[in-house]
């Protein structure tokens, strides 16, 4: 087998790691046309209200300004939900709607925008734009919003409502020996993508659009945009090779997208809108959550009962949700467990999916619960994971399609040294510092969508992949090829993958984590027809073909040639050539197993353990070391996949230590839309991370992948969080841990 | 921003003219924090007056035994500078720990010490502010106060310096010369900011016109007894919550001189002689810095979300306190807090 | 060809500046900064726009070889500067020893905080400061990186320090 170039499980560096280093990929605002004009969008001053009237005669006048457009005027947007609706990310409710009217719903909203012949006259003229609004008091607090909560009444599309109650839960607890019932929260968030939003639309002639925008999946817009301004989708098309991080903001349509593609359809011409970093916390959010966990365990640590009920924000105009609570009757072996999931309306734009959406939350409230419960029950926060362990899904009451958490528990805890912690709290200290070691689960669903890709060979022997998916910094560009690269017994260098385009076969949205499972697939079963076709060309070429089957055929950097016999070998130039064309050409379409998802129940698993140093008398948190122990089944490139996981355990950092969009109560406004008073975590506060993966064997797709976008987060808040309690004997249950709680 | 027309000065007296000349118009150096302010609208000049080309470079040593900044000296030169590093280690360790690696080689000793503040509502142009639009009203003061004021604020603002490195000079009680349209003139650094009262919108005292062209410091003192620590809401690049600027000049165990200055906390370095004066000939100890520390403090009071601020300066003051006696100062790059 | 602003109304400044090795004149508004300079007129968008205040450092380029922000340089006053991006440090198929270990170390995942990243680690080596692990990390803390990729970043920049060192050493 020595002559098969094994590429898929080896840490192949990114196929696109060079245009990126070098500055030459470039990003839906990088976009360069001739005459292109710049949009900037003015914003509104107020959170909740209506516009009296707007001032834009001053921005008008100002340098370089080509239109102003607002809701004043008619811009010609449709006035209805539907068009809105096309947006496959739309949540139950009514979509907003830039400048379809008067309304205010949220701070930040946009109520005009300038088009001009510079970015800085786009940007001057902007500013320039103001407005007398009739205010009306926003509600931004949810702990006040909170007394009106209620169950969405329709459910969100693809997010299931939590699982009826089993047993009873009530009477578990009231019977049981050890109870613990506890508040917690997790702050608001914003993605924070360093790229901000940004679309450039050329405008191409004839009607004909090429919009350049930074989204997970490129047919998403133009679905959008071509309902809403009524496009015919032949004149459209939608390109987005490279996003400069999403972390599920760019799963939506944002109103760069409307507004831009509003001014080039005006104006006849090409424009470009890039937002603002402060802009980027005028759209989608991770919302604002309060949860309330109550377990009950026999004195042996066996779990009697889970409750959990999670009341989370959502705008005033749609119903966004999140699987918040489903988790905590999914991760434990537990016959009586109540899950509640009710929503309270904001004054702010609607939340969206951001990385491990819900998982990171309810994982966050349940693994901290759980800790608290190993605490009272005075036994090892693992062993009590291990004492529940759940072999089966009890909340749809599925067999798993595979499930290696025990062995994430076993090797992260050896790997960290769990085992030289001491139960006690405050027991651990180094020099100033107290130390603490926590641990938490986490879990994610391996979903899989419908996915289409081509494979074409051509008469160099060089083979391009192409699907419409998105590569936000996953890695899709390098598996892709790493997979298609092995198929054909190609070097790697011979093959190009091509995203990112609604020219290409159609891809779902990135997201989920479905990208590798369901792309992937796709490609693999676009180079096993490709492989077909180049046989079938074979067999009429060289008579020793004849009645080879695909079982007998190798492919190799030369060609194909007959496993029985390496000698007769077909060139792929000649099969190329023979064929008479640029290059012969297989497209197909994954579809996932059906039968299969409906047996079983699939999904990846984490252990992450922490170590954090608290300062004892200032408060002030450092985590020392981080381990993340995975389960996510086959691991496409070890290099790509650890960065995953790194990524997200940053991200979890940041949940656990730093992050939270602050709303002034009263303005309803945002007062840290910034990187400097939001903090994500800097290099500073990035500790050695070890990211280990263990064995699993799973059938739910022919790769055996699952999917590692969003496990690397779960549970790292928690593990943070826990690992804190451990060292200080302190329990924050309001997350982000800022020093002035340990105070 | 709002248009502006650019003057590249040949003459200090040149920049002190044009500055005079027309009413609107601001200096520019490194334009770290002036250009940002620009960006939002807080600032909208009329003419930016850039000085970066005039002489004021440089760290020269003064017949006195002490240093003399020029006000265009980068803070990174100002930090890694051979003789500043060794002579005043305290000022280097407060640059380090504000900022970043990129705006410390951009942004310059004179710029520094005018830094505006970080208040979220002065940033704001949609929300009332007394200081970038006076009479306003203060929007922090019941609403977003976790970075605000705990000591000498006023009833129209509660703003704080965010500058780490003016703590350290205030400590040091270093010098500030200015010259203007009136000639030459210096100030100790004490007297350059100013408290916000009742005219917020004026962090320091300089008169119109005024250029600050160098920052002089005395001959150092305090040897290895120093220490600077920063506590904020991430482990670096980010504004302080508290820092405090701590150096002790020690001899047959008795603290001989002390000098304590906060930053994070006022609307300028926050410094007490006579909580210094505590210190000053007794031995080191734990009770007498709380002592310091509660002198420095008194009358602080929150606004509710910066409450935790008077507890933490007092912790914090007790431990840099502690790492200048023990010749321990705070290393701002190993982030465990001896 | 250089372009510039010929636009009733607006004051234009010449500015004269050496980018990647090239002098490029152009005129421009005084409120143009150097990042939107080098993005927009001159299109080397390797140097990316994460905030535009000095809180990311994604636009992190080498002005007079020192690394600053450019979004908050304004181009006048840049006249007369020699100015590196990440387009003058290496090609794709010449790469820096920098942008190498990058890819080696896959110190990246979206790619948008790259260039500042790796200028300012161009920079950080060339200063000499760092000398430790903590030492590195403290001072490439101005580039945040939202993918959370600081450990490999860290690796990438040790990478090349050692390999600095081991060459000196080979030449002493």
């Amino acid at each position: 087998m020595n002559d098969v170039l094994a590429y898929v499980g080896r840490p192949q560096p990114r196929v696109d790691g060079p245009l990126k280093v070098t500055g030459r990929a470039r990003y839906a605002a990088e976009v360069a046309v001739e005459g292109m004009a710049y949009g900037a969008v003015a914003s509104s001053a107020i959170a909740r209200g209506r516009i009296r009237s707007l001032h834009l005669a001053a921005a008008k006048a100002a340098p370089g300004v080509i239109a102003v457009l607002s809701h004043e005027r008619d811009p010609g947007l449709p006035d209805e939900d539907d068009p809105y609706l096309k947006d496959m990310g739309a949540v139950p409710g009514s979509p907003f709607r830039p400048f379809c009217d008067d309304r205010i719903h949220f701070s930040g909203q946009p109520i005009a925008l300038v088009i001009a012949d510079s970015h800085e006259h786009a940007r001057d003229a902007a500013a320039l734009i103001t407005a007398d609004y009739d205010a009306e008091t926003p509600q931004v607090d949810l702990m006040a919003a909170k007394a009106a909560a209620y169950v969405p009444p329709e459910p969100r599309s693809g997010i299931p409502p939590p699982p009826p109650p089993r047993g009873d839960a009530q009477a578990a607890f009231a019977a049981a020996p050890v109870r613990l019932q506890e508040d917690y929260r997790v702050a608001a968030e914003h993605h924070n993508p360093m790229e901000t939003m940004a679309t450039t639309v050329v405008w191409e002639g004839d009607g004909r659009l090429a919009i350049h925008t930074k989204t997970q999946g490129v047919n998403n817009p133009k679905t959008y945009v071509c309902a809403v301004f009524g496009l015919d989708p032949d004149a459209v098309r939608v390109i987005s090779p490279f996003v400069g991080g999403a972390f599920g903001m760019a799963l939506r349509p944002h109103y760069d997208l409307l507004l831009a593609t509003l001014a080039a359809l005006t104006l006849k011409r090409s424009v470009r809108l890039t937002l603002t970093r402060q802009q980027m916390y005028t759209m989608g959010w991770r919302p604002d959550t309060l949860h309330t966990v109550a377990l009950s365990a026999s004195e042996d640590g066996r779990l009697t009962s889970i409750r959990h009920a999670a009341v989370q924000a959502t705008s005033r105009y749609e119903d966004y949700q999140e699987p918040t609570v489903n988790w905590s009757g999914l991760l434990y072996a537990c016959p009586n467990v109540t899950l509640s999931y009710e929503l309270a309306k904001l004054d702010t734009s609607t939340p969206s999916d951001m990385r491990a959406p819900g998982a990171a939350l309810g994982l966050y409230a349940l693994e901290a619960a759980m800790d608290e419960l190993a605490s009272r029950l005075k036994i090892d926060p693992l062993e009590l994971r291990l004492r529940n362990y759940a072999e089966r899904d009890f909340n749809e009451d599925k067999p798993f399609s595979s499930k290696e958490l025990k062995a994430c528990y076993r090797q992260g805890a050896e790997r960290f040294g769990w085992d030289r912690r001491r139960p006690e709290p405050r027991s651990m200290r180094d020099g100033s510092e107290l130390v603490g070691l926590g641990m938490a689960t986490g879990c994610w669903e391996a979903m899989m969508q419908p996915h289409a890709a081509r494979a074409t060979l051509d008469a160099e022997g060089r083979l391009e992949v192409a699907c419409g998916t998105a590569d936000i910094g996953t890695g899709a560009y390098t598996i892709l090829s790493q997979i298609a690269a092995e198929a054909l017994g190609l070097p790697i260098e011979r093959v190009t993958a091509k995203l990112g385009d609604t020219t290409l076969p159609k891809a779902p949205v990135e997201g989920g984590s479905w990208g590798a499972a369901s792309a992937g697939s796709a490609v693999q079963a676009a180079c096993a027809a490709l492989k077909e076709k180049l046989l079938a060309q074979a067999r009429g070429m060289n008579g020793a073909f004849a009645n080879a089957a695909i079982a007998h055929a190798r492919f190799t950097a030369d060609g194909v040639a007959l496993a029985s016999d390496p000698a007769a070998t077909v060139a792929y130039a000649d099969l190329v050539r023979a064929a008479g064309g640029d290059g012969i050409a297989a497209e197909t379409e994954f579809e996932p197993d059906e039968e299969f998802t409906k047996k079983y129940a699939s999904y990846t698993h984490s252990a992450v353990f922490a170590e954090v140093r608290v300062d004892e008398e200032l408060g002030v948190i450092r985590v020392a070391r981080l381990v993340s122990a995975v389960a996510a089944g086959r691991i496409l490139n070890p290099a790509t996949a650890r960065s995953q996981i790194l990524g997200g355990a940053v991200m979890g950092l940041g949940m656990a230590l730093h992050e939270e969009t602050v709303w002034d109560a009263t303005l309803g406004r945002i007062m840290n839309a910034n990187l400097g008073e939001y903090h994500i975590p800097s290099h500073a506060d990035a500790p050695d991370i070890e990211v280990i993966f263990v064995d699993e064997d799973d059938r739910a797709n022919p790769l055996g992948v699952k999917g590692l976008g969003e496990i690397g987060i779960v549970g790292v808040a928690a593990a943070i969080a826990n690992a804190v309690f451990h060292a200080t004997g302190r329990r924050v249950r309001h997350l982000p841990i800022t020093l002035d709680k340990l105070l | 921003m709002t248009p502006f027309s650019y003057l590249r000065a040949q003459s200090l007296q040149d920049a002190i003219a044009a500055l005079a000349a027309e009413p609107g118009s601001r200096v520019i150096a490194g334009g770290t924090n002036l250009v940002d302010l620009m960006k939002y609208d807080v600032e909208a000049p009329r003419r930016l007056v850039d000085i970066t080309r005039l002489p004021l470079h440089g760290v020269i040593p003064t017949d006195a035994g002490g240093l003399r900044i020029g006000a265009l000296t980068p803070n990174s030169d100002l930090a890694y500078h051979p003789q500043a590093a060794r002579d005043y280690p305290l000022l280097a360790s407060a640059i380090l720990a504000g900022a970043s690696a990129q705006l410390r080689n951009a942004a310059t000793t004179g710029g520094n010490l005018l830094q505006r503040t970080r208040c979220p509502y002065f940033y704001d142009v949609a929300t009332a502010c007394n200081k970038r639009a006076p009479g306003s009203g203060c929007s922090a003061r019941t609403g977003i106060n976790r970075n605000a004021a705990i000591l000498g604020a006023s009833e129209a603002c509660v703003a704080t310096h965010p500058s780490d490195m003016c703590v350290a000079l205030a400590a040091l009680e270093a010098i500030v010369h200015v010259e203007g349209p009136n000639g030459a003139r210096a100030l100790p650094i004490a007297d350059l900011h100013r408290l916000p009262g009742d005219a917020p919108e004026r962090d320091v005292t300089l008169d119109r016109g005024e250029i600050i062209t160098a920052v002089e410091l005395p001959s150092p003192r305090f040897g290895r007894h120093h220490s600077y620590l920063k506590l904020r809401d991430r482990l670096s690049y980010a504004f302080a919550l508290v820092s405090v600027a701590a150096a002790l000049e020690i001899a047959g165990g008795r603290v001989v001189t002390a000098r304590l200055a906060l930053g994070g906390v006022a609307h300028k370095p926050w410094r007490i002689r006579e909580a210094e004066a505590l210190l000053e000939g007794a031995a080191p100890s734990r009770a007498a810095f709380a002592e310091a520390a509660d002198r420095l403090l008194q009358g602080a009071v929150g606004l509710g979300g910066n409450d935790f601020k008077i507890p933490l300066a007092r912790r914090a003051i007790i431990r840099a306190l502690t790492q200048a006696a023990d010749g321990a100062p705070q290393s701002q790059s190993r982030k465990v807090i001896n | 060809m250089d372009q510039n602003d010929r636009r009733p109304g607006a004051e234009l400044v010449p500015v004269t500046l050496v980018v990647n090795g090239e002098t490029r004149r152009l005129e421009i508004e005084p409120a143009v900064t150097l990042l939107d300079l080098l993005r927009e007129r001159l299109h080397l968008t390797g140097t990316k726009k994460g905030c535009d205040q000095g809180q990311c450092g994604a636009c992190t380029v080498l002005v007079d070889g020192r690394r600053v922000n450019a979004c908050l340089q304004l181009a006048v006053m840049r006249d007369g500067c020699d100015v590196v991006t990440i387009e003058g440090l290496g090609t794709p198929d010449d790469l820096h020893p920098m942008q190498a270990a990058f890819v080696a170390r896959d110190a990246f995942q979206c790619g948008y905080c790259t260039p500042g990243q790796i200028c300012s680690a161009v920079a950080l080596v060339a200063e000499g400061q760092a000398r430790t692990p903590d030492e590195i990390r403290e001072l490439m803390s101005g580039n945040l990186c939202r993918c959370g990729a600081y450990s490999n970043i860290a690796a990438a920049i040790g990478d090349v320090m050692a390999g600095a060192a081991g060459a000196k050493e080979a030449a002493e």
